[in-house]
């Protein structure tokens, strides 16, 4: 048996590809799921346009039960950045399940909409289309351009897949199957329910393939135990920067430890406090419990990414990577967001804002992880904004992103935050302007003092994403922007206008 | 002829139902002979410097690498330039640009090759790099010489007009980003012949220049291509660096070697849109209308020629666009750079030639405060006078003034821009703004000489058809058209007519699938060589049946001779028995143009394709953020041999160049290293882009006046210029943020930091 979780642990990784169940013995843990596709099974419907997330021609439907664990849920991955063995007790759907017994509806509307032209990019749509028909019975605009945000089409301009992607609930499907069914529809979802089941496991997974292992602990003690003793383990949760590493540096990845079938960790929910979000909750589950607390960050969530990569990637992983121009971070120090840090048996708390050290360097120590974030609850008098500035609405890094929380005593400043990225080396509380507002009247000229005063908060650099002299002027900008909105002055953007 | 023709008819891309179930064969897909070997390319780290010493023992020693080659190893000639012979497939000693292939590894596995490239040890002497177009212009650096079109004295015209401006601006260039990244896989064949699998949009090129470089003749080596998943230009010339090098490790190692690009490499390695700086002088009238105009235009082209010369060429035919200059100079620099070698981009040239003559036209409304649309149609070429364009070919053809005026009324033009100045008076910080801009673009490659097509047909006993032309498919639609054209020659349906991949032993010599004119071109020799088999059924059924050749009749996949009625098949059995020859090739070359480079004048295109654009759009002047609300176009397309296909070329034309002029954004660092390699950093535009309202309209019973195929336009380029109108309308809300008469200096693209910068009075502040 292996190191992993003594008896308890099995080498195999299993999971279900087109009613079959796969079973992998041999493999190498740092194998993607496209290389596997293509490269092994000579499936070849899914194709490799960036091998980093971000163009959708590899995208694929991984199937897992929901958390009622009654139905099934469906959702779009980028298979390019996917390691093999997260499949694990998954569905793997591809472009080839779908049309093996006539057109899917999916299909069969970008055909009689002309949405494909030279066709490259299609199978990543049909696999969007398709997560979207099961996920959402009735999308508008918005939802479809949401559901297509990951996937880049160049020939098209996208009009006829958006056609098709409205028009795909007429089409007469095949059958009457879950395959072919929009969303909450499909005769045969207990028995797929029933093979889902039959297929996960309760067992920790150990892979192990030469010198490499890859962990997939099912409790966080265990997980807690696997880093202390692997201390040089790489943390793997959604995996959409750890595949990179895989993909475009030519990294070995030796020891992987995977959170994301840790149970512990992929609960969230509300306590009397905080929204509690545990360490290996996607941002797909997350992001729902924050707006639901904080309406005005929609846009934000809306903007961060793409499902494909909202689906695997984690709200922690977004915070541990500690990139200077994550959307997350912003937003959460503004909220004063604290973080429960778990090393073998011991837990700390640190605020967010006392995470990041320097430049991709965090607090975290050896072995140790994000456990829970903890992101407090709305307060009365409060007003919460965040901004982000990119060249492309969708799918793009932040030029700056910038995140307010204001509370006011009869019309004095009495709690302020201010957060930016992508004004330093690390996602940073303006500090100088904060203090020069708080005590202060919100008015134009305090709102002044605080702008001069960012000035010494940041020296932002020039690089491909925007100038220091842009970076700067729309940091000051933006803090206006929030003073407009919160004296009701002017609340109008250019993403919500005419929508 | 046809009561039921096919041609006109919305049919679907041949390969729809392929697509979308993943069944489509692209070149990575093709089934992987037993014996392959990988290929990765190591990429200079420099701009500019000479190799001092190339290790490579440790790249050689690296795990499952069977073999490495650099320049001095290649048998035959170490050039992939398609036109001057400037473009090494491997650095020979100095390196010109960061990417720049030095050597290539083979391995069995495609990680392995990768690998290994990063083992080896380049020592560099760094030479003086040129990085920009100013400082290439200052240094004299050019890749071809520079050349002048003059008409009129536009020096005096200038000084003598009522009113004149002069100014600068800059335009970015744009990557294709095609889906499919560059690939090529090679096998070698008996007697060291190679068959290779490619995906370009010109096999004939890369079969001779794979030839050359293996020190062989064309007759060695046959090239095929059955689909590119996207190529727009970026496949016509730069598909043969990636095919010669797969080709010469195959020839070096008798295995089958495949090259892929990985996106990254892809997009460091190999050419995009040319970036231009655009100085001008203008003199006016006060209706706006131009009496004299001198333009610079200066482009990067990178380290090589390339295809340079032809695309700038394209500029200066195009920055009329659908305005007659009396007057003019137009001067054109074509800047040698120490960055990849710039290259064909859907609309090669032309729409950096438009783009500078509507930022002119711009300048001059807000300089008399009155609408661009005024000044445009003050300036458009006249019908019977004020017809000939600088290069001295007339325009038969001008139907711009029906498009706009049209567009104008159907976009309801005029009343939108009352209310757009009467938000913008209101609102603070969201400015709206609009614009209609024209597009005429010449068809017909400017090298007279690249104006032939073929084709091959063979008819088989049972009634069907393989198709065969020098064409290729990337996406546009051309073997469905194609296919139509045949099927509605013989009277059959399509479903009977195998479409079939791109292959220079079918069909040799042909041209590039560019400029435009891929049906114009392979439509008419499908038909010449449908129509010769036709012939020859006709003549042998009258014979047969005593009829006159009259009376044979092909329609509904029937044949009526005299009163007896033939199924298709039925007559092609008989033809069979008779040994009637089935196969028949076809050719055609476009009548009418000639064209002397020496002056530049003559007849250089054999039409005109038409349409224009209005583009809504709103700023947020804090931010510099932008979005397009609404857009409306009417597009020439003469008889559409296909209204889907055309409307799609259309609609992702317009997308493509909107992007162009907004976020996609090429980015070098100091030491010449593209910073934006990849869609993380590269933004094209997303399906979110495309505006809520979205209205493409076709124009109506406007058959081509010229003889073309079923008297259609060719629509592959001249959408992506209705782009254009994004950009101004940009500047149109940009305009609204100072007093009247004020010019917003925007450069393109307009990312936001452009619009920001762009607001009058410092930078977004809304005081």
């Amino acid at each position: 048996m292996s190191e992993g979780g003594g008896s308890q642990s099995r080498c195999r990784v299993r999971f279900l590809l087109d009613d079959e169940l796969v079973e992998l013995d041999d493999i190498d843990p740092n194998r993607t799921v496209l290389q596997f596709l293509r490269e092994d099974l000579r499936r070849t419907g899914t194709k490799e346009g960036c091998a980093e997330g971000d163009c959708g021609a590899c995208t694929v439907v991984v199937a897992d039960l929901d958390v009622t664990g009654k139905r099934v849920r469906a959702r779009a991955v980028n298979s390019c950045i996917q390691l093999l063995p997260t499949l694990d007790g998954k569905e793997l759907l591809t472009v080839e399940s779908l049309g093996r017994d006539g057109l899917h509806p999916a299909q069969k509307a970008l055909v009689d909409y002309h949405g494909s032209q030279c066709g490259f990019c299609t199978p990543g749509f049909v696999m969007s289309l398709f997560a979207l028909y099961k996920g959402n019975a009735d999308p508008g605009r918005r939802d479809i351009d949401d559901a297509l945000a990951g996937n880049l089409c160049r020939c098209t301009g996208y009009q006829p897949i958006i056609k098709a992607a409205k028009a795909m609930y007429g089409e007469a499907p095949e059958n009457g199957d879950w395959l072919h069914m929009p969303a909450g529809e499909g005769s045969d979802e207990d028995e797929r329910v029933r093979r889902l089941k039959s297929v996960a496991s309760d067992q920790s997974l150990c892979v192990e393939w030469g010198s490499r292992r890859f962990f997939a602990p099912r409790c966080v003690d265990e997980m807690a135990d696997l880093l202390e003793r692997h201390p040089e383990a790489t943390l793997l949760a959604g995996g959409t920067d750890v595949g990179l590493w895989v993909t475009k540096h030519h990294r070995d990845l030796e020891v992987v430890v995977y959170t994301g079938n840790v149970e512990g960790l992929l609960d969230a929910g509300l306590t009397d406090q905080y929204i509690d979000i545990g360490g290996a909750v996607t941002l797909t589950d997350a992001m729902p419990l924050i707006i639901g607390q904080y309406k005005a960050l929609e846009e934000l969530f809306v903007r961060f990414a793409s499902p494909p990569i909202r689906n695997v990637g984690t709200l922690a992983g977004n915070i541990a990577n500690g990139s200077p121009i994550g959307d997350s971070m912003p937003v959460l120090m503004a909220l004063g967001a604290d973080l429960v840090l778990r090393r073998g048996a011991h837990q700390r708390t640190i605020a967010l804002h006392d995470f990041y050290i320097a430049y991709q360097q965090t607090a975290l120590r050896t072995a140790e992880f994000i456990e829970r974030i903890l992101i407090p609850l709305p307060n009365e008098n409060e007003h919460v904004q965040s901004y982000k500035v990119s060249k492309r609405f969708d799918q793009d890094t932040s030029a700056v992103c910038a995140a307010f929380r204001l509370r006011l005593e009869g019309g004095i400043v009495a709690e302020f935050r201010a957060a930016y990225g992508g004004m330093a080396e690390i996602p940073k509380r303006a500090r100088h302007c904060e203090e020069a507002l708080i005590g202060e009247e919100w008015n134009e000229a305090g709102v002044n003092a605080a702008l001069d005063a960012l000035g010494s908060d940041f020296t932002p650099i020039s690089d491909m994403r925007s100038s220091s002299e842009y970076r700067s002027q729309v940091c000051r900008n933006l803090l206006q922007r929030f003073f407009l909105e919160t004296t009701g002055a002017s609340s109008e953007r250019v993403y919500s206008y005419g929508r | 002829m046809a009561a039921n023709s096919v041609i006109g008819a919305p049919i679907p891309h041949d390969s729809s139902r392929l697509h979308v179930t993943g069944r489509a064969t692209y070149t990575d897909d093709i089934p992987e002979p037993r014996d392959l070997l990988h290929i990765a390319v190591g990429m200079s780290e420099r701009p500019h410097a000479r190799i001092r010493k190339l290790d490579l023992s440790a790249v050689r020693e690296a795990p499952g690498v069977v073999d490495v080659m650099q320049a001095v190893d290649i048998p035959g000639s170490n050039n992939c330039g398609p036109v001057v012979n400037d473009d090494p497939v491997f650095a020979p000693g100095v390196v010109e640009y960061v990417g720049q292939a030095i050597f290539a590894v083979a391995a069995e596995t495609v990680e392995q090759a990768r690998r290994a490239t990063k083992l080896a040890r380049v020592q560099y002497e760094d030479l003086p790099p040129i990085l920009d177009i100013r400082e290439a212009l200052e240094a004299g650096s050019f890749v071809l010489p520079s050349e002048t079109i003059s008409r009129g004295d536009s020096k005096q015209a200038i000084r003598h007009a009522a009113n004149s401006l002069s100014g600068s601006v800059s335009l970015g260039g744009q990557d294709q980003f095609y889906l499919e990244g560059q690939i090529a896989m090679a096998l070698p064949r008996e007697d060291g012949d190679l068959f290779v699998y490619s995906s370009t949009q010109h096999p004939g090129e890369v079969q001779h220049l794979v030839a050359k470089a293996i020190g062989k003749s064309s007759k060695d080596v046959v090239v095929e291509c059955r689909r590119m998943g996207g190529a727009f230009g970026g496949k016509e010339s730069q598909a043969a660096l990636i095919a010669c090098i797969a080709g010469l490790m195959a020839d070096r190692s008798g295995r089958s070697c495949k090259l892929r690009l990985d996106r990254d490499d892809d997009m460091i390695m190999t050419g995009k849109r040319h970036d231009f700086v655009i100085d001008y002088e203008v003199g006016f009238d006060n209706a706006g209308r131009i009496e004299g105009i001198e333009f610079m235009f200066a482009s990067r082209c990178g380290m090589s020629a390339d295809l340079s010369g032809a695309i700038n060429d394209r500029t200066m035919f195009h920055c009329d666009n659908a305005y007659f200059l009396e007057n003019v100079t137009i001067v054109s620099h074509r800047c040698k750079t120490n960055t990849v070698s710039n290259t064909a981009f859907r609309g090669f040239g032309g729409p950096q030639g438009m783009f500078g003559i509507e930022y002119v036209i711009d300048e001059i409304a807000r300089c008399l405060k009155k609408d661009p649309l005024d000044v445009r149609q003050e300036n458009f070429y006249g019908i019977g006078d004020r017809d000939t364009t600088p290069y001295e070919q007339k325009i038969e053809d001008n139907i711009i003034h029906d498009v706009v005026a049209e567009l104008a009324a159907s976009s309801d033009y005029r009343a939108r821009v009352d209310e757009i100045r009467q938000f913008n008076q209101s609102s603070r910080i969201l400015k709206r703004g609009i614009a209609l801009t024209p597009v005429k673009f010449g068809i017909s490659f400017t090298a007279t000489h690249l104006n032939q097509a073929g084709a091959l047909v063979h008819l088989y006993t049972d009634g069907t058809v393989h198709l065969n032309h020098g064409g290729t498919e990337m996406g546009q639609g051309l073997f469905t058209k194609v296919a139509q054209v045949v099927a509605d020659e013989l009277q059959i349906d399509i479903g009977r007519i195998k479409i079939t991949a791109s292959d220079t032993s079918k069909v040799p010599n042909a041209s590039a699938t560019a400029a435009s004119s891929g049906s114009d071109m392979n439509g008419k020799a499908a038909q010449a060589a449908a129509r010769k088999i036709r012939n020859r059924l006709v003549q042998f059924a009258a014979n047969q049946y005593s009829v006159p050749e009259a009376e044979v009749i092909f329609e509904n996949s029937e044949v009526r001779i005299g009163s007896e009625v033939l199924s298709f098949e039925e007559l092609v059995q008989k033809a069979w028995f008779a040994r009637v020859s089935l196969s028949a090739t076809g050719f055609y070359r476009t009548p009418k143009i000639h064209y002397d480079r020496a002056t530049f004048s003559g007849r250089p295109f054999f039409y005109y394709a038409y349409g224009a654009a209005v583009s809504e759009v709103i700023v947020d002047t804090m931010t510099g953020e932008n979005r397009l609300l609404r857009v409306d176009i009417l597009h020439d397309c003469g008889e559409s041999l296909n209204p889907a296909i055309d409307l799609g070329q259309i609609e992702g034309g317009f997308i493509q160049g909107a992007g162009w002029l907004t976020s996609e954004e090429l980015c070098w660092n100091e030491t010449g290293a593209l910073q934006t390699h990849a869609p993380s950093t590269y933004k094209i535009p997303t399906s979110s882009d495309l505006p809520a309202d979205f209205r493409v309209k076709m124009l109506e019973s406007c058959p081509n006046r010229e003889d073309t195929i079923y008297r259609s336009k060719a629509v592959g380029e001249p959408p992506l210029m209705l782009g254009l109108s994004v950009f101004y309308a940009i500047r149109d809300a940009l305009a609204d943020t100072g007093e009247p008469g004020y010019r917003p200096p925007l450069r393109a693209p307009a990312t936001p930091e452009a619009v920001l910068f762009a607001v009058q009075d410092g930078a977004g502040s809304n005081d």
